[in-house]
C-alpha cells in the first residue's frame, strides 16, 4: 500500500515540477528580480504598487488602456491601498461621458470611484492607427496573458538593445531581445529619471520596471493576497482533517484482519 | 443480507418504504459487500463523484454571473475574477477542477485496464464509463471556449473544423455547428447551453454506472469472483466510506495547491487575451487532457483519416472487453500483459507530450510510431496475448493466500502489496 502511495506522490510531484521545469526552460534567459508576491506567503509591496501606478499613469497610460480596473480598486485592500480621498482625487482628474440626462443630452463629468479607468483612445482601431498599426494591448490582465508572466514583462521593459549588425529594422520598429521575433513597435518606454517618484525613490529604469510590473501583477490578480492567505488556511485545515480521518480509518479497519 | 429482506424499524419508515423504497436503497448502499482487499486505486470512483458535484456546483454559480455573448463573455469573466465575492475562488476551482477531474478519470481508467475490470460480467459498466469519458471531453472542450480568449476561439475553430472532413456534407455540417460561417456569437451561446446540459447527462450516466456496478459488485486487485457477503468482503459503510474519505482528502490537498498557488499553470497564457478572429496564435494547443488524441489526429496525414483515427482511438476502448481474450482479469497474474500495460501507459504519455509539440520533424515521427503502437496494443497484442499467455495460478479467494500459505511467488508478492 505504501508503495502505491509513493507512486501517486512521485507522479503528482513529477507532473507538478515537470510543468515548472518546462516553463523554466523556456524562460531561462528571462530576468527575474525578487518579487514580493511570489511564494506561499507572497504579498504585494504597497509602496512599490503606488510607485507602479505612478509609472503607469505617467508613462504607459499614454497608449495602454486598463479597461477592467475601476478607480475604487486603487483604495481597496490588497492593492496599492491609497486612501479613499486620494483615489477620489485621482478619479476627478479624468473626464467621462455620461448620460443621457433628462433632456436626452450626453454630458461630460469628472470620473468617480465607481468608473472604469478612462482609456487613452476611443477604441481599438483608433489606438492601432495612432501607434503605427500596432495595437498597444490593454494592460489589465497583461501579466497573465504572457508566457513567463511578471518576469517576461519585466525583461521586455529592460530588453531594448541595438539590433545585431545583420538585422534591418523598419522605421518605428525596435529591437528587443525578449520579444517574440525580437521586433517590437513600442520604443523603449523607460529611461533613468523619466519620472520623479513622489516618495523620493531613485527612478532608475530597473526600479521603474519592477514597480510597474508589480502594479500590473496586482491588476491582473487583484485578489492574490487573499488567495495566498486563504490557501494557507485551507491546506492546514485539510492536513489536520486528513490526519484525523486517517486515524479514524486505522481504528475502524483494525476490526478486520486485513491491513488498509 | 439480501436487500429485499430489509424492513425499517419505525412504522412511518415502513409505511414510506412500502411506497418508495428509498430506505431500502440507503440500506443497500451501506451494507453493499465490497472486497476487503481494494487498494487506493479503487478510491478514484468516489473522488470522481466529488469532482463532478464540485464542477456542477461551481458551474451553476459561475453561470449566474457569466454572460454568453461574444462581446461580453471575456469581460464577464474578469468581472467574476474582480468584483464577485470569492468569484476568483469559484472560477479557479472550476477551471482547475476540470484538470483534476481528468487526472482522476485517467487514473480510474488505467486502474480498470490493469486489473481487468472491464471484463465479463462488467462490460456494461465499462461502456457506460467510456460514454461518460467521451461526454466529459465534449463538456470540457466547450467549457474552455466560454471565456472567449484566444485559445478558446482558435481551439473551437480547429476542433469544429474537423467535421469539415466528412465527405460531401462536411461544410454544411460545420456551418450548422457554428450557426454561421465562422465561430462567432451563435457558436458561443450554443456551447454555453450544451456545457450547462451535458454535466447533468453525465450525472445520470454516473448513476447508471454505479447501478451497473452494484449488480456484479466490485472487481478487486486479484480479479477473482468472490462470494458476497463473505470473509472476503466488508460492508461499504463504514469501511470503504472512511477509506474513500481519506483518499479524497489527500486528493483535495493537491487540488488546493493548484487552486491557491498555481491556478493558471495548467491553462494557456493566450487565453487571457480576448478572442480576435484576425490574429492567429503561434501554436494552437488544446488543454493537456486532450493532447494524446490531438497527437493521434495530427499524426495521420489525411484529414478525414485523422479524424477517424481519433474517434477510433476511443472506440477501441469501448470494444475492449471483446478485444482482450484473456480469462484472467488482474495483471498480477499476467506477467506479459503487465509489461505491455506499462508500455501502453508510456505510449499514452508520449502521445500527450507530442500533442503539445509542433507537428513536424522528429516530433511527428515519434507521434506516428506512438499512434501505431496504441492501435497495435488493442487490436493485435491484446487478442493474441489472451490466447497465448501463460498466466500464473489464481487464488480461490482473497483470504486463501493469507490463510493457506502462498503456493507461488506471485502470491507472496501480492501478499506484501496488500
Amino acid at each position: 500500500m505504501r508503495k502505491f502511495f509513493n507512486i501517486i506522490f512521485t507522479l503528482v510531484f513529477f507532473l507538478f515540477f515537470g510543468f515548472n521545469s518546462i516553463a523554466a526552460e523556456k524562460t531561462a534567459q528571462l530576468l527575474s528580480p525578487e518579487w514580493s508576491f511570489k511564494g506561499f506567503f507572497g504579498k504585494f509591496d504597497r509602496a512599490s504598487l503606488q510607485r507602479g501606478y505612478q509609472v503607469y499613469t505617467e508613462v504607459c497610460a499614454a497608449c495602454h488602456s486598463m479597461k477592467y480596473l475601476s478607480y475604487r480598486n486603487l483604495s481597496e485592500p490588497g492593492g496599492p491601498e491609497l486612501s479613499e480621498s486620494q483615489a477620489k482625487a485621482i478619479a476627478a482628474n479624468f473626464e467621462v461621458i455620461d448620460g443621457p440626462n433628462s433632456e436626452g443630452e450626453m454630458f461630460t463629468r469628472p470620473a468617480k470611484l465607481s468608473d472604469k479607468f478612462v482609456t487613452p483612445y476611443e477604441n481599438v482601431e483608433a489606438a492601432t492607427a495612432a501607434n503605427g498599426g500596432a495595437y498597444p494591448p490593454d494592460m489589465s490582465v497583461l501579466v497573465k496573458a504572457r508566457k513567463g508572466g511578471a518576469d517576461y514583462v519585466y525583461s521586455l521593459l529592460l530588453g531594448y538593445e541595438d539590433p545585431p549588425a545583420d538585422m534591418e529594422l523598419d522605421d518605428g520598429v525596435y529591437y528587443n531581445k525578449f520579444m517574440y521575433g525580437n521586433k517590437i513597435k513600442m520604443s523603449a518606454p523607460l529611461s533613468d529619471g523619466i519620472i520623479e517618484y513622489s516618495d523620493g525613490t531613485q527612478a532608475t529604469t530597473e526600479q521603474m520596471a519592477k514597480d510597474v510590473v508589480s502594479f500590473l501583477m496586482w491588476s491582473a490578480e487583484p485578489h492574490l493576497e487573499t488567495r495566498h492567505k486563504t490557501g494557507f488556511r485551507v491546506i492546514i485545515y485539510l492536513i489536520i482533517l486528513t490526519t484525523l480521518v486517517y486515524l479514524t480509518m486505522k481504528k475502524i479497519w483494525s476490526r478486520i484482519e486485513t491491513k488498509v | 443480507m439480501s436487500d429485499h429482506d430489509y424492513q425499517p424499524d419505525s412504522k412511518l419508515g415502513k409505511w414510506f418504504n412500502d411506497r418508495l423504497p428509498l430506505l431500502t436503497l440507503s440500506n443497500h448502499l451501506q451494507q453493499y459487500p465490497t472486497p476487503k482487499n481494494l487498494n487506493y486505486w479503487w478510491t478514484f470512483g468516489g473522488i470522481l463523484t466529488f469532482c463532478l458535484i464540485t464542477q456542477i456546483v461551481t458551474g451553476v454559480i459561475l453561470g449566474m454571473h457569466y454572460i454568453a455573448h461574444a462581446d461580453l463573455a471575456f469581460e464577464s469573466v474578469e468581472h467574476i475574477m474582480r468584483n464577485v465575492n470569492y468569484g476568483w475562488l469559484i472560477r479557479y476551482v472550476h477551471a482547475n477542477g476540470a484538470s483534476m477531474f481528468f487526472l482522476a478519470v485517467y487514473i480510474h481508467i488505467f486502474r480498470a485496464l490493469y486489473y481487468g475490470s472491464y471484463k465479463s460480467p462488467r462490460e456494461v459498466i465499462w461502456i457506460i464509463g467510456m460514454i461518460i469519458y467521451f461526454l466529459m471531453m465534449a463538456t470540457a472542450f466547450m467549457g474552455y471556449v466560454l471565456p472567449w480568449g484566444q485559445m478558446s476561439f482558435w481551439g473551437a475553430t480547429v476542433i469544429t473544423n474537423l467535421f469539415s472532413a466528412i465527405p460531401f456534407i462536411g461544410e454544411s455540417v460545420v456551418n450548422w455547428l457554428w450557426g454561421g460561417y465562422a465561430v462567432d456569437n451563435p457558436t458561443l451561446t450554443r456551447f454555453f447551453s450544451l456545457h450547462y446540459l451535458l454535466p447533468f447527462l453525465i450525472l445520470g450516466l454516473v448513476m447508471l454506472h454505479i447501478w451497473a456496478l452494484h449488480v456484479p459488485g466490485n472487481n478487486n486487485p486479484i480479479g477473482i469472483e468472490i462470494k458476497k457477503p463473505s470473509n472476503d468482503t466488508v460492508p461499504f459503510h463504514p469501511y470503504i466510506v472512511v477509506k474513500d474519505a481519506f483518499a479524497l482528502l489527500l486528493f483535495l490537498i493537491i487540488f488546493a495547491f493548484f487552486v491557491f498557488y498555481s491556478p493558471n499553470i495548467l491553462g494557456h497564457a493566450d487565453n487571457y487575451i480576448e478572442a480576435n478572429p484576425m490574429v492567429t496564435p503561434a501554436h494552437i494547443v488544446p488543454e493537456w487532457y486532450l493532447l494524446p488524441f490531438y497527437a493521434i489526429l495530427r499524426s495521420v496525414p489525411d484529414k478525414l483519416l485523422g479524424v477517424i483515427a481519433m474517434f477510433a482511438s476511443i472506440f477501441v476502448l469501448v470494444i475492449l472487453p471483446w478485444l482482450d481474450t484473456s480469462k484472467v482479469r488482474s495483471a498480477i497474474f499476467r506477467p506479459i500483459y503487465k509489461q505491455f500495460y506499462w508500455f501502453l501507459v508510456a505510449d499514452v504519455i508520449i502521445l500527450g507530450y507530442m500533442g503539445a509539440m509542433p507537428a513536424e520533424g522528429t516530433y511527428l515521427l515519434i507521434a506516428r510510431v506512438a499512434t501505431a503502437y496504441y492501435f497495435i496494443h488493442f487490436l493485435l497484442i491484446l487478442p493474441i496475448l489472451g490466447k497465448k499467455e501463460k498466466t500464473l495460478e489464481v487464488p480461490l479467494s482473497i483470504t486463501e493466500p493469507v490463510i493457506g500459505g502462498s503456493p507461488n511467488e506471485a502470491m507472496a508478492k501480492f501478499k506484501k502489496e496488500i
